[in-house]
């Protein structure tokens, strides 16, 4: 058979016959005459059937509706801290909202709306995006939030606004303003993105939606369940009344486990340094205060932020929108130790009589280059307690060679380094806990001794965050439980009297060989704070208290041999200060971990925080 | 003297039929338009503006002999085909690419593949014997299924199936044997369940609404309900001009645009809607009965195809204003307001006056 090609005409094939077609086209035309005329009586016994067999069905419905189905949006759930204190709330607030299809030349009518009320750019451009996902007929919101003489500005000019409506809402509120924001995260206007992780029909009425921290986590929970409203409307489509509603299930009310004092201490204590407080109940896994400073006003962000005002949060020194607590990434350095020292003892590597004497530099074979004590000169004979009491960097080289870095990294790996913590907030940062196979998968490099004489005092490869920091030294409080912390503490769903507690999972249990390993780390811990030559003796608190802790330093810039940091290094060469304690010593109940950026020394300047911290928690009535 | 004008333009030669069944249809959907926009002047106006425009194109094309169109069909189709791949790469509009924009006018290039189609088949068809071998079927297809293919992707599926459906007519009238229409039918209706998996989620949504619209009553099935409620509660003589409650109200959406039957079912009834289906059967027949006298391959089957597709328009609408059909954004042909559609169909309505002009040539 030849290939037809695309040449008008093809010469070779057999020559046409002219009246044949014709005859053919003849009757094929008569077929779909037919054929058509027949869908076109299929098609008039369909609207024969609507409109005769089923007239009386449709002539009700068709009354019927001038009743207007809307949907009803729920109330947000409200947040409390702890102790019943409002930490979101929901205002009654007014915003403007218009129907495209009414108001007739768009443009003009917004030109003429911006005289009276305040209609930005930012504004107008989110109005515009927002609008596609709305129907033309639907009520689309233009300005959120207006002022008092905006809506009184507005009612008197109303008439000449047809299809444009001031409609009372509930806007929410944060009343503690950024000292909650990286807990909180705030609520902002729906868009696409958001639409593809709910189910839209349920968010049909609903203007905003949580964007970040609890309110993004706990979404689901906060937002309810969309009702619907029957509406009479005339025939502009103005409501005349409300006939019936099927009401909407409001969003359950949380109760946080945060205790607004700590948190107001711990925000305090910071001062203007940017850092982090995270503490944890030991015995609950419940987070008491989690601080990330600086912090913005999450308010700004529920109506609309204008680009100047976000730019204005993006140049602030110190990046606010960066939560510290949850994504920052320190070299925990000697907060380390305790772990190690619990590694050591529970895995034989040493006892407690065990002893080692610091010179001041401690050598490896082949290595020129030493490895320093943080005091000139070294600390003399020292055993466990000793060890953690003055920090001593020559004792744990020593312990991490003779455990080896994979034993180090699969005992330390039970205290949650190296894993997110699971804590109820999104984004969290797992941090590092070196191995021969992690440093293999991500660098693809061998594993050098060196490097686990380093990780013996907690630097090198090693990162963790404050959450997890707080949550590690939890389990040495508590004897062996880590939990996966939570911020939740309780939900109140909407009509119930009361509220039901939600507890923390437990993510593991370490195994646990003698118990008096475990106090001995503890004793140690306690003489940072309460021990003649304890590093942190200067935070030592008035009596009954007695606290555990330990101080560390977590390196920003390689330090040049026998070079001292002092209070002339340039500040953002300065080290990170850390702290971790948890008190009261014999039954504790507050564990914290405090990071201060740039601080220096943990002992002088991480250690007064998580004091301030422990006071705010313990001077309470519990 | 010379003559200003090419030596084949006379003066018009129109079929007054054809041309009459036109513009009573077009008169009539003036008067609904006047109802379905809110009483609105304007809207009517502009829609004149666009009829006038039309009717020019179609003054214009009917003096256009078929064998010179003819001879421009293929740089026509290939226009139209590079058009649709530069809405692909540039194409502007709401959430899909099909507009294409010139600075001066935004235009689908997707309307000059409704005439391009049949057009291009029908030059492909014409110097082959008839009905066509495999082959032939084969390239034919592959003639309408690249556009076809290039429209559906942008996403507009009604469209495409417009497109599809025109190139199709052009085989069959062709003669095609009935044993291969029922196989190719019956492929068809096989490979159909296939498509699901290549829809937008939009467009599965506008099928689980369709078989089911109050799943989702004040969402996607708002449409359909609303549109059936109009249709229904018009009766036999329906509530008469501007006395429409559903439409008054704005209870249906786009009741100028593609809704505008549900607007006249309701105010004119079941005679209105019978009277209107008339009409459409009427400018059907009177095409099919000028692509029969025309002598020349190319023209009849040009001409058979363009009238078999305005009747597709009819039913997708009616079908989907009706409850019948899903919702795809198919146009009332003629009536529903909106630009290019209205001209692309009356360029086509030129077309067929041309074949009937010219009817007697033989070239």
């Amino acid at each position: 058979m030849k290939v037809p090609g695309l040449a008008g005409r093809v010469s070779a094939q057999p020559i046409k016959d002219q009246a044949l077609e014709a005859r053919q086209f003849g009757s094929r035309a008569l077929t779909a005459f037919l054929l058509l005329a027949a869908a076109v009586v299929l098609l008039a016994l369909r609207y024969f059937y609507l409109q005769v067999v089923s007239y009386e069905e449709f002539a009700t419905r068709s009354v019927n509706n001038q009743v207007r189905v809307v949907p009803a949006p729920p109330n947000r759930g409200l947040i409390y801290d702890r102790r019943g204190r409002p930490v979101a709330e929901n205002r009654p607030a007014y915003r403007l909202e218009l129907v495209p299809e009414k108001v007739g030349d768009l443009e003009e009518t917004i030109a003429a709306l911006g005289r009276i009320v305040e209609l930005p750019p930012d504004v107008l451009e989110t109005f515009q995006a927002e609008r596609k996902r709305y129907r033309d007929f639907d009520s689309v919101p233009l300005k959120f939030n207006l002022t008092e003489t905006e809506v009184a500005r507005f009612a008197v000019d109303r008439h000449r606004y047809n299809g444009i409506e001031v409609v009372p809402y509930l806007a929410r509120h944060y009343p503690y303003g950024e000292l909650l924001t990286h807990v909180l995260g705030y609520v902002g206007r729906l868009d696409a993105d958001d639409l593809q992780r709910v189910d839209s029909g349920n968010y049909r009425g609903t203007t905003h939606i949580g964007k970040d921290g609890i309110e993004r986590y706990y979404e689901d929970q906060l937002h309810g369940t969309s009702g619907v409203e029957k509406i009479e409307t005339n025939a502009q489509g103005r409501t005349l009344q409300v006939l019936g509603r099927e009401a909407p299930v409001h969003g359950d009310d949380l109760i946080l486990s945060l205790d607004m004092q700590v948190q107001q201490a711990a925000w305090e204590a910071l001062g203007d340094r940017p850092g982090a407080v995270v503490a944890i109940d030991p015995n609950d896994g419940s987070v008491l205060a989690l601080v990330s400073k600086p912090a913005f006003d999450a308010n700004l962000f529920v109506h609309g932020i204008s680009g100047e005002a976000y730019r204005a949060i993006l140049d602030a020194p110190g990046r606010p929108l960066y939560n510290r607590a949850l994504l920052g990434g320190y070299e925990p350095g000697s907060t380390m130790k305790p772990y190690i020292g619990l590694a050591g003892l529970e895995l034989g590597a040493i006892t407690v009589d065990h002893r080692v004497f610091s010179n001041g530099r401690f050598f490896l074979p082949g290595v020129s280059k030493p490895f320093r004590d943080w005091k000139k000169g070294g600390h003399g004979w020292v055993n466990i307690y000793g060890a953690i009491e003055q920090s001593v960097n020559t004792y744990f080289y020593q312990l991490a060679l003779n455990l080896g870095i994979d034993r180090m990294h699969d005992y330390l790996a039970q205290f949650g380094f190296g894993a997110r913590s699971g804590l109820d907030l999104l984004g969290e940062n797992a941090g590092v806990l070196p191995s021969r196979d992690w440093k293999r998968g991500h660098l693809g490099q061998p594993w050098y001794p060196g490097e686990t004489v380093i990780a013996g005092i907690g630097q090198g490869f090693n990162v963790a965050t404050p959450v997890q920091l707080a949550n590690a030294v939890a389990v040495l409080a508590n004897g062996g439980t880590l939990f996966e912390p939570r911020l939740l503490y309780a939900r109140k769903p909407a009509g119930d009297e009361q509220a039901r507690r939600v507890a923390a999972p437990v993510a593991q249990q370490v195994p646990i060989s003698d118990r008096a390993n475990w106090d001995i780390i503890r004793e140690g811990m306690h003489r940072v704070v309460h021990g003649e030559r304890g590093t942190a003796r200067a935070i030592r608190p008035d009596p009954p208290l007695q606290i555990a802790g330990k101080s560390g330093t977590s390196q920003v810039a390689a330090q040049a041999e026998d070079e001292d940091m002092d209070e002339n290094t340039a500040s953002h060469l300065r080290h990170h200060a850390l702290f971790v304690a948890y008190a009261p010593f014999e039954r504790p109940s507050i564990a914290v971990a405090a990071v201060v950026e740039h601080g220096g020394g943990g002992s002088r300047n991480a250690a007064p925080v998580a004091r301030a911290v422990i006071e705010a928690w313990l001077g309470q009535a519990q | 003297m010379k003559r200003l004008l090419p030596s084949w333009f006379g003066w018009p030669q129109l079929d007054a039929p054809l041309l009459l069944g036109l513009l009573v249809l077009m008169a009539f959907g003036l008067v609904v338009l006047y109802s379905a926009s809110g009483a609105s002047m304007d809207t009517v106006y502009r829609q004149a503006v666009r009829i006038g425009a039309g009717l020019v194109a179609l003054l214009i094309l009917s003096q256009v002999p078929p064998h010179i169109l003819r001879i421009w069909t293929p740089w026509i189709y290939a226009l139209g085909v590079m058009l649709l791949l530069a809405t692909w790469f540039f194409g502007t509009g709401r959430s899909t690419s099909r507009w294409l924009d010139l600075g001066v006018i935004r235009f689908q290039p997707s309307e000059i593949m409704k005439l391009a189609v049949p057009m291009m088949m029908a030059w492909y068809l014409h110097p082959r014997r008839l009905p066509p071998d495999w082959a032939s079927i084969a390239f034919a297809l592959l003639i309408l299924g690249l556009p076809a293919f290039l429209i559906a992707r942008q996403p507009d599926l009604g469209t495409a199936l417009l497109v599809a459906a025109s190139g199709i007519f052009v085989l069959f009238l062709s003669g095609l044997q009935w044993r291969l229409i029922f196989g190719l039918a019956g492929l068809a209706a096989a490979v159909a369940p296939a498509l699901w998996f290549v829809m937008r989620e939009y467009q599965r949504q506008r099928v689980l609404t369709f078989l089911d619209p109050e799943s989702d009553p004040l969402g996607s099935g708002w449409n359909i309900i609303q549109s059936k409620i109009a249709v229904g509660s018009g009766g036999l003589l329906g509530k008469g001009w501007l006395n429409g409650t559903q439409s008054r109200l704005e209870f249906i959406p786009e009741r100028h645009t593609d809704f505008i039957l549900a607007v006249l079912s309701e105010e004119f009834g079941l005679l209105g809607v019978l009277l209107l289906f008339s009409l459409y059967l009427f400018i059907v027949g009177r095409g099919l009965y000028i692509a029969s006298l025309a002598r020349m391959t190319y023209g009849r089957l040009l001409a058979g195809s363009l009238s078999l597709t305005f009747f597709v328009y009819l039913m997708v609408n009616a079908g989907m204003v009706s409850g019948l059909l899903p919702v795809v954004g198919v146009p009332l042909p003629l009536i529903s307001y909106g630009g290019t559609s209205i001209v692309t169909l009356l360029a086509g309505f030129g077309i067929l006056m041309s074949i009937y002009g010219h009817r007697n040539f033989i070239r």
